[in-house]
């Protein structure tokens, strides 16, 4: 178990290491930060002081072990932008991101579960036919798409009078296709202070109403492959003799789906799951973007708009332990899961 | 299936069962309350709350909010009287400005000579402002009202640009911060004390700032202006970059105020019962140069006037921006001294493909060209319009386009034939636009520092500059006029339009009155009419 994690804290390392060092050599692609920081009068001169002042013009070499040296002590150098450290900026961003990935996780394993298996139990009900069709639309429309729908539909509010609206049934028919919006558009409302740089949005209704609208969108990329890879696992586990042997004793059916055989069906969910929470955490950049959400992912496009690259890189690098993080809990879950896994790697 | 508007209550099943499960605060917020809130969204939020970090759209913005300058631009570019309330021109190169009495800063102190002198010594120690302070050579209090500015040599702009001289409170700025640094020093990557501490004169007060999140202003209870109608007790100001959020919130009611509103949401905007729309043409002119240095031809002035002749500004104007700009035969806007009324588009192709034959280019030559692809309304596809127009006199483009992060490096190191540049004259004066855009390059003075067509005539810097000296404003016009004239006749560059300026806001916010061609709104003299308040 701990050689597991040293050998984990090894990987971190080393991804850290490769991010920061591509990073770095795309560093010319990425706009000049000089350009971003004055006005449009500034004479060359000027920038070139301001150039030297911040050290761009050593050797990539140079910058990089500079860069690496603070980074061994903890000091991932000033944003562009914000004029303070890195470190502190993700750190005020990233609870908004945890909190809107915690949410549409909350929602996936809410509804996934039970619709997957629903639908793997009754395969041919027409609920199941339903659930099945959406999750394909669910796939294929792009995660800002579904953004922008829901805050027309939610936000902004649409009104739609396709049906004649002197008869009685007629409007009905349209109050029922209408909207009236009401839901925030954009952004996290009033947070609750909670310690530190977390304000959180769980703490009240108000605050829940803005979370809403983002984390279905967020869930919806993932919502549909979650319910049809339970739905998979559970049919071939449903077909499997020990679920027979276990009818055949006559358990209750209850017992058997969701004792036994979810259990099993949730092994390769687990692992596809952790990987895809990492995912999910970078898919925030688009919808961060289209709410308004000021998390990480709406950081960093900020910083890439403006060439902050002290910012970039720390990003990168944080997301990328975020993902070894993610998946070192997967393979610790993994092994209380199955007994059979062992986390050194040596057969049981 | 038609979509129109009716008054009844409508929901879905879903939203009511949405908000019957989280109706909260959030949903009745907008009740009417005592005090008036305006909500305000931006495409960007300001980089400091100090003013002299960088000269920007955004910190204009702000310094209108939490300071007052010397004099300001009125809607129709006069210039009004704020902490200046007379001036006069004491000699060729000094001016006496009367300041106004009975002004107090946010902190207290009062507001006198000696600031104004202090904060035209910061405006020339920063980076960003020193360039167009340059012909300032040093101000003077004479008493405790009066100060006296003197130019290096005549200088005729010297009221323009005491539109930004925002004075600030030297006696709060003096002295050490906590960390050690002074409290004047600006500070370009890191902070200081003046990028978060603020005190002014202004309408606001800076409450609380999450810099990229919100800032909240609450109105200044000693404001000095109390002829100023403006009802306004709390501004919140939220930057939301992406353009159909913005739209959105405004729509859906949870802001009030956004600018600006992309050219494709227009037509929502007007159509809206709930917003209103003001646009109003721009100053900032869009325009490609033509690098002689890179491509022979553009040496041969009929060749460049046959490229002007190619594009037809009007329809990029009509079509590609949907009206959303002024078709441009010039760099100066109408309102400026150096506009010269008779210049027009003149689109004509046939007149185009002859004087490439008199050139002897009658088979046309490749170039390639550059434009940025996020920077101004529409960039990526009016260099497209333009390299399918230059197609016609057999020009053959290469059409590059780049995010402005990336943009901007190429254009300083001039990376290709013709590259694409939007320009607003920060002093809103027509020798601006010469001065860096088409005058020969000097790297030493700065001047044509943007000029990425290498033209040169050393005759019209000669002319700018003693337009620059000339105390005669309508002699000085004419100058700047003939400049004009000189570009256009030579074809320098390819104007192609001023880029229109769009605002909108909920229908209760009297917003035409405080906004302007510099899109710096006055927001401390907005009347919010509380009875249409929800």
């Amino acid at each position: 178990m701990i050689a597991f994690l040293i050998k984990r804290l090894f990987h971190a390392l080393l991804v850290m290491f490769v991010i920061s060092v591509i990073a770095f050599a795309i560093q010319d692609n990425l706009g000049d930060p000089i350009q971003q920081m004055v006005g449009q009068s500034v004479p060359e001169s000027e920038r070139a002081e301001l150039r030297e002042e911040l050290g761009l013009n050593d050797p990539m070499l140079t910058q990089y072990l500079r860069f690496a040296g603070n980074a061994a002590r903890f000091d991932f150098g000033y944003s562009y932008v914000f004029n303070q450290p890195t470190t502190a900026v993700i750190a005020r961003h990233l609870p908004a991101t945890l909190e809107l990935v915690a949410a549409s996780t909350f929602l996936i394993i809410a509804l996934s579960i039970p619709i997957g298996v629903y639908s793997a139990i009754k395969p041919r009900a027409w609920l199941t036919r339903f659930f099945m069709s959406v999750s394909i639309v669910g796939i294929s429309i792009p995660v800002f798409l579904t953004a922008i729908v829901l805050i027309q539909i939610f936000a902004i509010g649409v009104s739609w009078s396709p049906f004649p609206a002197d008869t009685g049934w007629g409007t009905w028919l349209n109050d029922a296709l209408s909207t009236d919006g009401g839901m925030p558009a954009y952004g996290r409302g009033n947070p609750v202070h909670v310690f530190g740089t977390w304000d959180t949005n769980f703490a009240s209704l108000e605050g829940l109403t803005y979370l809403v609208l983002p984390a279905i969108s967020l869930a919806s990329i993932m919502l549909p492959l979650f319910i049809r890879l339970i739905r998979a696992e559970m049919l071939e586990v449903l077909q499997s003799d020990y679920v027979k042997f276990a009818r055949a004793k006559g358990i209750s059916m209850r017992r058997v789906y969701f004792l036994h055989a979810l259990k099993n069906t949730m092994l390769p969910v687990i692992t596809v799951g952790g990987v895809q929470i990492g995912t999910l955490v970078a898919y925030t950049i688009l919808t961060e973007t289209v709410f308004q959400w000021p998390g990480m992912g709406l950081m960093f496009l900020n910083a890439i708009e403006r060439s902050d690259i002290p910012l970039i890189v720390t990003y990168l690098m944080i997301v990328g332990l975020i993902f070894v993080i993610t998946n070192t809990v997967v393979d610790l879950i993994y092994g209380l899961v199955n007994p059979t896994v062992k986390l050194t790697g040596k057969p049981a | 299936m038609t979509v129109t508007r009716t008054s009844t209550v409508k929901k879905t099943l879903l939203a009511t069962a949405i908000a019957a499960t989280l109706a909260g605060g959030a949903l009745v917020s907008s009740v009417a309350q005592a005090e008036n809130t305006l909500r305000m969204a931006y495409d960007a939020d300001p980089v400091s709350l100090d003013i002299h970090e960088q000269l920007s759209g955004g910190i204009m913005q702000l310094s209108h909010l939490i300071y007052d300058p010397l004099v300001r631009w009125d809607q129709s570019l006069n210039f009004e009287p704020r902490l200046a309330t007379e001036w006069e021109q004491v000699d060729d190169t000094t001016m006496r400005m009367t300041l106004r009495e009975g002004v107090t800063f946010h902190s207290g102190n009062t507001f006198t000579a000696k600031d104004v002198v202090w904060t035209i010594e910061r405006l020339k120690k920063s980076s960003d402002f020193k360039a167009i302070f340059a012909p300032i050579e040093s101000a003077t209090a004479v008493d405790e009202h009066t100060v006296e500015i003197n130019t290096v040599k005549p200088y005729p702009l010297l009221l323009n640009l005491a539109t930004y001289i925002f004075p600030m409170d030297s006696e709060f700025y003096s002295g050490d911060a906590p960390d050690g640094d002074p409290k004047d020093e600006i500070v370009k990557n890191g902070n200081s004390f003046a990028s978060s501490n603020v005190s002014g004169t202004g309408p606001y007060t800076v409450t609380e700032r999450q810099q990229g999140v919100r800032t909240d202003f609450a109105r200044n209870p000693d404001y000095w202006d109390t002829d100023s109608p403006g009802n306004v007790d709390h501004l919140i100001l939220t930057p939301i970059s992406e353009n159909a959020t913005r739209v959105a919130a405004l729509l859906s009611g949870d802001v009030d105020f956004i600018a600006p509103v992309p050219p494709n949401d227009l037509d929502r905007v007007r159509e809206s019962d709930d917003a209103k729309l003001v646009t109003m043409s721009g100053t900032r002119i869009i325009m490609l140069h033509m690098n002689q240095k890179r491509v022979e031809a553009f040496e041969d002035p009929r060749v460049r006037q046959a490229f002007a002749y190619a594009v037809n500004q009007e329809a990029i104007a009509d079509r590609l921006m949907k009206g959303f700009a002024t078709p441009a035969a010039q760099m100066s806007p109408q309102g400026y001294v150096g506009h010269v009324d008779s210049l027009k588009p003149r689109y004509d192709v046939e007149k185009a493909k002859q004087l490439m034959e008199e050139a002897g280019y009658a088979d046309g030559f490749d170039i390639t060209m550059m434009a940025p692809n996020n920077r101004y309304v529409n960039d990526a596809q009016i260099a497209q319009a333009v390299a399918a127009m230059l197609a016609r006199i057999n020009v053959d483009v290469d059409l590059k386009t780049l995010p402005k992060a990336q943009y901007w490096g190429e254009f300083d190191n001039r990376a290709a034939d013709m590259m694409l540049i939007g320009w607003h004259a920060d002093t809103e004066d027509s020798a601006n636009f010469h001065e860096y855009l088409t005058a020969c390059t000097d790297a030493d003075t700065g001047a044509g520092q943007y000029n990425a067509g290498n033209y040169c005539n050393p005759e019209l810097d000669k002319l700018v500059a003693d337009a620059n000296e000339e105390i005669d404003l309508e002699k000085r016009a004419n100058m700047l006029q003939q400049v004009e004239q000189t570009l256009y006749d030579e074809a320098a560059f390819v104007p192609l339009h001023w880029q229109d300026l769009a605002w909108a806001s909920a229908i209760n916010a009297d917003i035409e009155p405080v906004l302007n061609v510099m899109n710096f709104p006055y927001l401390g003299d907005l009347v919010i009419d509380a009875k249409d308040a929800e």
